[in-house]
């Protein structure tokens, strides 16, 4: 169960950082935090001890971990790494436009 | 100090609605029903030794394709976001010599590691995903090392049109030759834990490969603006 709260207290760090951060890229690497605590929770959720990684060999009859979960986060990687991608495109952007990455400056209107 | 009581507040309330969802969790020691029935059937079914990769390109095929999809829609995201001119030009360095001997030495290597990766992702951990995602990283040191040097657009465009049609060919020849798209026994299951078997993954596994491969160099060229 630890393990667990410390997956939710890692989340709660991205929160954290995502709402009183000021610059963009720190925001960035907040939202990354989060992700990946949600990818480790799925992790866990398939780990069970004692057991081996789901590659099957002949002979060896020692319990598996889940698959499914391992699949997902394969999935929640890949996904995250786009959203990540796209982030920073838009900071990029944004610096270009307004010469600053602090997003209290960024409210005026520039032509 | 008025913002500062707010964030706590918000953190408070946050851990309030979603704790429940952590301390409610109960670790089993069995697996659940679909796990059970993919590692009893997988292998006589798919004949991939890594049952993730099993899960992956046959049993979710479709998730994986929607994948896909997703991360093109990203870089076409990317590429419209990043697409006007430089505003401020600047002035490239050459890099230094370490790094672009190091470069010479390290990148065939890196890219031959990759295809590897993808070949072997129905027998070994790892995959399309993985091994994609490595040959990205060896073009990113060849950036890094020559930032001078151009991409050959039609090169990366024709390898992602490429995988991207065949996937989805294979997925249809599926529909016509099998039980139903992406199934993978439209070629022999072979025998098991070879590198020639599980019937398509190994095919479906190297297109998804070159697909994620090539989106990612596409990612890095818009990062770079040229």
């Amino acid at each position: 169960m630890t393990l667990y709260l410390m997956c939710f207290f890692l989340f709660l760090v991205g929160v954290y950082g995502a709402i009183t951060k000021r610059d963009l890229i720190k925001i960035i690497l907040a939202i990354g935090i989060m992700g990946y605590s949600v990818n480790l929770f799925l992790v866990l959720i398939a780990y069970r001890s004692g057991a081996l990684a789901p590659i099957l060999k002949e002979g060896i009859s020692v319990p598996m971990v889940d698959p499914i979960p391992q699949a997902l986060v394969l999935t929640s990687i890949v996904i995250e790494l786009g959203i990540t991608a796209l982030m920073a495109a838009l900071a990029i952007r944004i610096y270009e436009k307004y010469d600053t990455l602090d997003i209290t400056k960024i409210r005026r209107l520039k032509g | 100090m008025g913002k500062r009581i707010f964030v706590i507040i918000t953190l408070a309330l946050f851990v309030y609605i979603s704790l429940p969802l952590v301390l409610d969790f109960i670790p089993t020691q069995q697996l659940s029903y679909v796990s059970q029935k993919y590692v009893q059937d997988g292998p006589e079914e798919v004949g991939a030794q890594n049952l993730v990769t099993a899960i992956i390109v046959t049993y979710r095929g479709l998730d994986t394709l929607g994948e896909v999809a997703v991360l093109f829609i990203a870089t076409a995201g990317i590429g419209f976001i990043l697409s006007r001119k430089k505003w401020r030009k600047r002035k490239k360095r050459s890099s230094s010599s370490i790094l672009q001997t190091g470069t010479q030495v390290l990148l065939p290597l890196i890219i031959m590691f990759g295809i590897y990766v993808f070949t072997n992702g129905h027998l070994t951990p790892g995959g399309g995903f993985q091994g994609g995602v490595i040959i990205a990283s060896g073009i990113l040191v060849y950036i890094l090392a020559s930032p001078k040097n151009k991409f050959k657009d039609f090169l990366i465009s024709l390898t992602e049109s490429i995988s991207g049609f065949g996937y989805v060919l294979l997925g249809l020849l599926g529909l016509i030759l099998a039980a139903g798209f992406l199934d993978n026994s439209i070629l022999p299951l072979g025998k098991f834990g070879r590198l020639f078997s599980a019937g398509a993954i190994p095919l479906i596994y190297s297109l998804i490969g070159l697909k994620v491969g090539s989106e990612l160099v596409n990612i890095l060229k818009y990062l770079r603006r040229d």
